[in-house]
């Protein structure tokens, strides 16, 4: 389990990142935290030419504010959100909350934001709330930038629109999402999910559904957004017979493929469970 | 082919320049350049926690971070935690409740709880389990090792 | 020390803590060497397949490559073909690399040497295997199926051992039974997963003309008697060393082909060489074990008594025997054991290894005992159900009772003293079990799901060669043997053939040779884990070390505590046999100021000879075997569990042990055995299963599928202690290394079965996972329940 040999090269600049990935090619990847990608080196399931290391970019790790938008810069690491402070994070309490399922401890330590969005991983707790929360993911390439939103940015397994050159800056949320949250399932503390769902609604003030969005982790090569789910909870009173038939019309949309973590049956059992307990905790909660 | 940069990390305090291929993690710099084999390799994945360090105080997988990433930064290792043949109130709160058994993932723990410590100055059990659950140990079924770091923290 | 001065039954921090805990440890990847070269391994992708023609050529090319071996660059070596004596067995052969066919996955077919781990690696993914795919039987069903193909040509049927035990016919108690039980548990593959892998360093000392080999091993002297034969050089020209052993729980208690390989290819590149096992290669080609089916059937009397137990046994041991004790390990074990704890009756049971193309199986910790008891726990779970009886009181019934030692099993085990039944009634009021069944309605009708289960047993340790010489296996394992010296500084070094790695024997062996002794264990070393440096001996397995290196130790140490006095008698003008060994000095009895210093007598047999009785010889040393019997400890187990009806997940909300060893050398060293123990038997139970797909292609190959549980997982662990000594050891210890993971697969199953009880929900595989449960939960709606 050792790595295939690559080159490294460090650079202190995203202008330097995109210049030598421009020069180094398509085999070339970027490091961030490597917590992902080292352990796919270290099994040579994923062998690049070179590795550019933004770790050191010192502009890309924040969290900040901009009115009611949130920019989480790509090199913001888990744990800054984990430990995040609670008035900058206003209104996006989801990812608070969903911080302490990433990984362990020390993964949390190192591994980034960005790099989790731009890994592209379906059952990525960080992948499935860019998704609920309308995330943008803004790319920089030497041309200058552009904004992918979330909707369009997650293509398959590992699989996303970047381009070969361009590197995922930041990941913003314009709008918050007070009654939101995401529960998941794993059969052993710190793994990836086997199924993970998320729930974001929206009331006007008689308590009627506004704006409902559901996402599910795990259940397909990308986070996948069940609309015919969104569609039963927008314009219910969100009580538990709207939760239950979202749960269960959710439990019918999903295709999931089976592993040795779950079959097909059981992952779509799981989406109907999880998305139920989510949507009673999105509902129920103010923060 | 291959890939040499001549890095300075320092390990315990000990300023180090080695020269390093760029695909030897961290885990094998230290262990096998460096000759700090406290730190040990037990999956080469991220799951087990064996070869955990601090860099630059954050725990940290030595088989998921590159040694040519260290440059410049500061490692904490195992072979760091006494003070002289004195044994660090962690180490020695293992001891006495009998928190390891073969030892080879107690270096891994060791540095796991010392992060825990620094960060959480009073972990609730809760807290304690949740942290220790990021690493893997075979022999001790976990109960000596929570009970140690509980000792630890409630002797501060 | 405790108040009468012992040593024997003080929970002392051990001895072996300090060195792991400053990183002083040795662990072999932590030895270097100048030149040191790196070996990786070519390991088949496939379960089944003829090798056309392997070309290396390319791999020679890639920079720090240095050699390239293959089956035919081998040389003259001997076959492994691990056999026991006996006409039921059906030995087949083992290659060191394989030649033209591959019979699993992660099979070694070249093995590459190379200036790093890195590059080894390099050259190992450029040697080319050419191939023949051929059909694999990869579960137990396909292997013994008519059309299956064979994975050896010479076990036709993939049968590597059939035995019975046949019993009169046991026919007319089912005929009269009150209740008839039946069942098809099954057990999924599991595997120790140490931290530390497999792992050698070979060297070959030209200077004395000698081979080194560090190994990562429990049995360092099989280790040189096997690889010795292998290379067919003569034993004392190699020398094996385990240093700090990260683990084992059987997988290091036989021969790794890598062994000899590792030091095959340090004499082929004349430099020193290391093989550290991977994670991915312990995970798919390490030694595996536990996959087993069991269909029984129990007739039960009025009164819940088992009359009789037929059982069919299939042990899945994959594609090869392990030596030295072969694939009959767990058949025989499981055909053999079956009762122990509980009376039993009647007995009649065929057990089959059945060959697959899986990797091959090693007696990791519990050998089928854990298999035994789930059937047990079932069977009488299930009877206690027909027959309207409370589930614990059916155990108690069919526990020995405390006036029934020795107590012979249907298959002729002496059971010696132990306190079946009250370990049984302590660990249930442990668990508030008079209670329990108001909890548990109150819990349903809240919507919960809430169990009790129990599981005791026997846990057989410490037997010697006659014990093992039933097994018949070409070698007889048994007794140990200690040297116990004392230096002219009156220091005490215990030399030993068991070879702790993680039992803390350094501490234990020295609390039992410092009562012996009455000396401060401080002053004993323990030397194990040496060929050079200590006895012929079998190394530690099979819950023996306590009891057999400790009886010879003890022995060892009684003897030259004789000499002692001897001498101390010359010197005080006394009587032997009016003298007494206490705090570090030959001491007369009931005359405290009556006494010689130890260092007086060591520094007089040592440097000053001449002053010493004709009839005495120079020196302190004293050498002592031991070859026990056998004992059994006892244990009970109980676990309260709660499922998730939703998912299926299960939380064990209190674990509890009531264990007997008898007379516990270091109560703490105990307890982490058995917590460590009922971890692995959880994790076993609720998390862990090796998985082949049915073409037989590995699916566990990371930690990221093998699920060796955490922190978060497994729960506090009570433990209360009962202590019947052992008349069978010298020191009335009982071992114990074993016990934990053999209690808890039953404890677990019984009590998820009985939070599910009234859906008609039967758990009767393993692990539980919230899939298999929740999918019985599902269908439990359905009038016919389903399996687990």
């Amino acid at each position: 389990m050792k790595p295939a040999a690559f080159e490294y090269h460090r650079v202190e600049t995203v202008e330097d990142a995109l210049e030598r990935l421009g020069e180094l090619g398509e085999d070339a990847k970027v490091l961030a935290g490597g917590q992902s990608l080292v352990p796919m080196m270290n099994f040579r399931i994923v062998r690049p030419s070179a590795l550019v290391d933004l770790s050191r970019v010192p502009d890309l790790a924040y969290v900040a504010r901009d009115g009611d938008a949130l920019r989480i810069g790509a090199l913001a690491l888990h744990r800054e959100i984990e430990h995040g402070d609670d008035e900058l994070l206003e209104g996006f309490g989801v990812l608070k909350a969903a911080a302490p399922l990433v990984g362990h401890f020390p993964i949390r330590a190192r591994g980034t934001f960005g790099g989790s969005v731009a890994h592209g991983d379906p059952a990525s707790e960080w992948c499935i709330l860019t998704l609920l929360l309308d995330g943008e993911i803004v790319a920089r390439a030497p041309g200058g930038e552009r904004t992918i939103p979330a909707a369009d940015f997650f293509l398959g397994f590992f699989t996303t629109a970047l381009e070969p050159g361009e590197i995922v800056s930041e990941v913003r949320f314009a709008r918050p999402a007070p009654h939101a949250a995401l529960e998941e399932f794993a059969r052993r503390h710190g793994d990836f999910a086997i199924v993970a769902a998320a729930a974001a609604v929206d009331t006007d003030d008689g308590g009627t559904c506004t704006h409902a969005r559901v996402v599910i982790g795990g259940v397909d090569e990308v986070p996948l957004r069940v609309e015919a789910a969104e569609a039963i909870l927008t314009g219910s009173d969100l009580g538990e017979e709207a939760i239950e038939e979202a749960a269960r019309v959710a439990e019918r949309e999903v295709e999931p493929s089976a592993d040795i973590h779950g079959s097909a049956e059981y992952r779509k059992h799981l989406t109907a469970v999880l998305l139920r307990r989510a949507l009673r905790r999105a509902v129920g909660d103010e923060g | 082919m291959s890939d040499v940069h001549l890095i300075r990390i320092t390990v315990n305090g000990e300023p180090c320049e080695v020269a390093v291929e760029a695909r030897r993690t961290l885990s094998d710099v230290l262990r096998h350049d460096l000759g700090y084999t406290g730190t040990h390799v037990g999956c080469e994945h991220g799951i087990c926690g064996a070869c955990t360090v601090l860099v630059d105080g954050a725990p940290t997988r030595a088989c998921l971070m590159f040694g040519v990433q260290a440059d410049d930064c500061e490692v904490e290792t195992v072979e760091g935690l006494a003070d002289g043949d004195e044994l660090s109130p962690l180490q020695a709160a293992f001891s006495e409740h009998h928190g390891l058994q073969c030892g080879f993932c107690t270096p891994g723990f060791l540095m796991l709880a010392t992060a825990l410590l620094r960060e959480n100055l009073d972990p609730s059990d809760e807290e304690i389990r949740d942290a220790m659950a990021s690493n893997l140990c075979r022999c001790t079924g976990y109960q000596g090792i929570l009970e140690a770091v509980r000792a630890a923290a409630d002797a501060r | 020390m405790s108040a009468d001065g012992r040593w024997v039954g003080r929970s002392i921090p051990a001895v072996e803590h300090r060195r792991h805990l400053t990183g002083d440890g040795a662990f072999v990847d932590d030895l270097q060497r100048p030149h040191l070269r790196h070996l990786a391994f070519v390991r088949s992708p496939h379960p089944a397949a003829r090798i056309a023609a392997v070309d290396a050529e390319a791999a020679r090319a890639v920079p720090g490559v240095e050699a390239v071996l293959v089956a035919g660059d081998l040389g003259d070596v001997a076959p492994l073909i691990p056999a026991l004596a006996r006409d039921d067995f059906v030995p087949v052969e083992m290659p060191l690399l394989a030649r033209d066919r591959v019979r699993h996955a992660g099979e070694p077919v070249a093995m590459v040497v190379a200036t790093s781990p890195h590059a080894a690696e390099d050259g190992a993914e450029r040697v080319r295997v050419d191939y023949e795919e051929e059909p694999a039987v990869a579960s137990l069903e396909a292997a013994i199926a008519g059309d299956a193909p064979c994975v050896h040509d010479d076990a036709p049927g993939n049968l590597l051992l059939d035995v019975q035990f046949a019993d009169d016919d046991v026919g007319p108690d089912f005929d009269r039974a009150a209740a008839v039980v039946e069942a098809t548990i099954r057990t999924g593959r599991v595997t120790a997963a140490p931290m530390e892998g497999r792992a050698c360093l070979a060297e070959w000392d030209r200077r004395e003309d000698r081979a080194l080999l560090y190994t990562s091993t429990q049995v360092p002297h099989i280790v040189r008697t096997a690889v010795a034969g292998i290379l067919e050089l003569p034993e004392r020209r190699l020398r094996v060393i385990a240093p700090d052993v990260g683990g084992g729980f059987g997988q290091k208690c036989v021969i790794a082909r890598e062994e000899a390989l590792t030091l095959i290819a340090a004499r082929a590149v004349g430099r020193p060489v290391k093989w550290v096992e991977d994670r991915q290669e312990n995970l798919t080609a390490g030694y595996q074990g536990h996959d087993q089916r069991y269909e029984v059937r129990a007739a039960f009397d009025a009164d819940g008594r088992i009359l009789a137990l037929d059982a069919d046994i299939l042990c899945d041991v994959g594609a090869y025997s392990n030596h030295p004790f072969t694939c009959g390990v767990e058949p025989l074990m499981a055909a053999t054991e079956m009762f122990a704890a509980y009376r039993g009756g009647r007995y009649r049971a065929r057990a089959r290894a059945v060959a697959t193309h899986k990797p091959p199986m090693a007696p990791y910790r519990g050998v089928s005992r854990p298999q035994i008891v789930v059937v047990l726990e079932r069977l009488l779970q299930k009877a206690a159900r027909a027959l309207d009886l409370d589930p614990v009181e059916i155990r108690r019934r069919n526990l020995i009772p405390d006036d029934g030692f020795p107590h012979e099993t249907p298959t002729g085990l002496a059971i010696d003293r132990g306190s079946y039944r009250e370990s049984l009634d302590r660990c249930a009021a442990m668990l508030g079990y008079a209670d329990f069944a108001e909890r548990r309605r109150a819990a349903r009708e809240s919507g919960r799901l809430l169990g009790i289960g129990f599981s005791c047993f026997a846990e057989r340790t410490g037997y010697g060669s006659q014990a093992f010489s039933q097994r018949k296996m070409t070698m007889t394992p048994g007794y140990e043997t200690a040297w116990v010296r004392m230096d002219p500084g009156a220091g005490v070094t215990v030399a030993i053939g068991t070879s702790g790695h993680g039992q803390q024997h350094r501490t234990t062996l020295a609390q039992i040779a410092a009562d012996a002794l009455g000396v401060e264990p401080g002053r004993i070393e323990v030397v194990q884990g040496d060929t050079d440096a200590t006895p012929y001996g079998w190394g530690t397995f099979a819950s023996r070390s306590t009891v057999v290196g400790g009886g010879s130790t003890k022995r060892a140490a009684t003897a030259l505590g004789e000499r002692l006095k001897r001498i101390g008698a010359h010197m005080l003008e006394a009587a032997p046999e009016d003298l007494e060994l206490r705090n570090g000095a030959v001491v007369v009895r009931g005359s405290p100021d009556h006494a010689v210093a130890l260092e007086d007598i060591a520094r007089l047999a040592h440097l000053e000879v001449h002053k010493l009785p004709g009839d005495i010889e120079p020196g302190l040393d004293a050498q002592a075997s031991f070859d026990p019997p056998g004992t059994f400890s006892n244990a009970t187990h109980g676990a309260i569990v709660e499922i998730d009806p939703e998912t299926g997940r299960v939380s064990v909300e209190r674990y509890a042990v009531v264990e007997d060893c008898g007379v516990m050398i270091n109560p703490a060293i105990v307890e982490g055995q058995v917590r460590g123990g009922v971890a692995q038997g959880i994790a076993a139970a609720l998390y862990e299963e090796v998985l082949h797909a049915e073409d037989g292609q590995p699916q566990s190959t990371s930690f990221m599928d093998y699920l060796v549980p955490t922190a978060a997982e497994i729960p506090r662990i009570e433990i209360d202690h009962l202590e019947t000594p052992s008349e069978f050891s010298e020191t009335g210890a009982k071992g114990m290394g074993e016990g934990g993971t053999m209690g808890a697969p039953g404890c677990i199953a019984t009590a998820v079965a009985d939070a599910v009880a009234h859906l008609g929900i039967e758990i009767d595989t393993l692990p539980i996972t919230p899939e298999r449960l929740q999918r019985a939960l599902r269908s439990a709606r359905a009038p016919e329940g389903e399996a687990v």
